[in-house]
């Protein structure tokens, strides 16, 4: 009897990982998003909530602003119309993928740089903001090139981006802790954990922004083109999302919305 | 799964050992902390009580995630400069010695107070008491509550995630986050802290069953 339970226990717990194996395999969004988004009047997008200039939580008004909420904003009313409705839901760049896979989100618009191995996983639109990895230190770190790193610094950055792999591209064994965000890699900076915070500098830009102590370096050493990531085979959403950019792009919504946000904050560190 | 396995063996690897590392640090060091405090709180001296309750209900009511980000971002402001692997494990040891110290405290209290006074009377003083005579029984009755202090000890060290501690947890989110494959991953580093907290309960039910009938 003590036998019999055994084996049943053990088949017992390979169903149950069976199953659950079968469940991550099959991928939601065989339908098409674009069809579904005009059917519900609503684009469900993934923001980052801790990037200021780019998407950042008002914690008076408990809205997330930025510069890609106004974008996602006026890429909601150009696909679906006036009464075309866009929630936002706060991601990572860590959760972002998962979140878009599982079907939480509709698409991606939270400084998602284009990358080849990221095709693989999802579809980019075309671009809509031309950044570049840069350096966030103490004024007075002595810092003023990526040059002045080595193997034996330490720098940090957010779980999931792309950063670690640009950094480790040109300082091979050099230290990096990736931290939860971008806000947390910041107090670690302050802290003392490490030399220097490294990312896109239009993230870095806000950080900065929040602490007159701390400088971006004019000096970038990638290209880091953002582009809005639907998931795999929904063509049709892709297309509309730049048939929107364009539009936007010739009507001067987007350069309005650029110097809102941008603009002004780029040139004034520099 | 197996070819995240086979992929990523060498991170995972690393996260296995200072998961491992950091478990069995805290381990030792909070089991220390919590049967002193358990004894102070029990040892009729006021002073001492006080502070091994203020202690005890400090750290037993405060997120584990506070402690840790504390050492790792806060105390290092003020001149010590702590990595994230030794914040996190200090913010483990303090915040599971409150726990234990409860748990201990229970099982000293569980032994009758005649075992004390017939330890006292032969001659022995407080402390010769409580090693040689209460303490010998009460771990009896505390090994299944403490085993489960071990265990939740053990799932606890994700915290080094948080802090960049570089453990299991830590490599699983960079895994993930390269691989786009969340649902084997973090089904695999499931299954490896199956590896570290399985031998730990039937390690605990073995003590158990031991000392039980000795």
């Amino acid at each position: 009897m003590r036998k019999l339970s055994k084996i049943g226990l053990c088949f017992f717990s390979w169903t149950i990982l069976a199953l659950l194996t079968a469940c991550g395999e099959k991928g939601l969004g065989e339908d098409d998003i674009l069809a579904y988004v005009q059917n519900t009047s609503r684009i469900t997008w993934g923001v980052k909530a801790d990037t200021p200039l780019f998407g950042v939580l008002d914690i008076e008004t408990r809205q997330i602003q930025g510069f890609e909420i106004d974008l996602a904003k006026a890429i909601t009313e150009e696909i679906l119309g006036e009464e075309g409705v866009a929630e936002f839901v706060e991601v990572s760049s860590k959760t972002r993928v998962p979140l878009l896979k599982n079907g939480n989100i509709d698409a991606i618009l939270a400084t998602m740089t284009i990358t080849e191995p990221r095709r693989e996983i999802v579809d980019f639109s075309d671009v809509y903001f031309e950044a570049g990895q840069s350096l966030l230190v103490h004024k007075d770190s002595g810092i003023t090139s990526i040059e002045d790193l080595d193997e034996n610094s330490v720098v940090m950055t957010a779980k999931g981006s792309s950063s670690v792999a640009n950094i480790r591209a040109i300082i091979p064994n050099i230290t990096v802790l990736e931290l939860e965000n971008f806000s947390e890699s910041f107090i670690a900076l302050k802290a003392g954990q490490g030399d220097a915070v490294t990312t896109d500098n239009s993230v870095l830009y806000g950080l900065a922004s929040q602490d007159s102590d701390y400088i971006v370096l004019d000096e970038t050493f990638t290209n880091e083109p953002y582009g809005i990531a639907v998931n795999k085979g929904q063509e049709n959403f892709v297309e509309a999302i730049n048939e929107a950019l364009e539009t936007l792009q010739a009507n001067g919504v987007y350069d309005e919305l650029y110097d809102k946000w941008i603009g002004s904050i780029m040139s004034n560190n520099r | 799964m197996f070819q995240i396995l086979n992929d990523y063996s060498s991170q995972l690897f690393e996260g296995f050992q200072i998961t491992l590392l950091s478990s069995l640090i805290a381990l030792v060091f909070s089991l220390i902390l919590g049967v002193l405090l358990a004894i102070f709180q029990i040892s009729g001296k006021k002073s001492l009580a006080i502070i091994a309750n203020i202690y005890v209900e400090f750290f037993r009511n405060i997120p584990l995630l506070v402690v840790a980000m504390f050492f790792y971002v806060v105390v290092p402001l003020y001149g010590l400069p702590l990595s994230g692997f030794v914040s996190g494990t200090l913010g483990l040891i303090l915040y599971t010695a409150a726990f234990i110290a409860d748990t201990v405290r229970t099982g000293i209290l569980a032994v009758p107070n005649g075992q004390m006074e017939a330890a006292r009377s032969t001659g022995l003083t407080f402390i010769e008491a409580m090693r040689h005579v209460v303490l010998p029984q009460a771990f009896k009755i505390v090994i299944p509550p403490l085993g489960n202090q071990f265990i939740s000890l053990i799932k606890n060290s994700s915290i080094l995630a948080l802090v960049a501690g570089f453990d299991l947890m830590y490599q699983g989110d960079i895994i993930a986050s390269e691989t786009f494959n969340v649902f084997d991953t973090y089904l695999l580093i499931g299954l490896i802290y199956l590896v570290l907290t399985l031998p730990m309960s039937y390690l605990m039910r073995y003590l158990e069953k031991r000392w039980a009938t000795n």
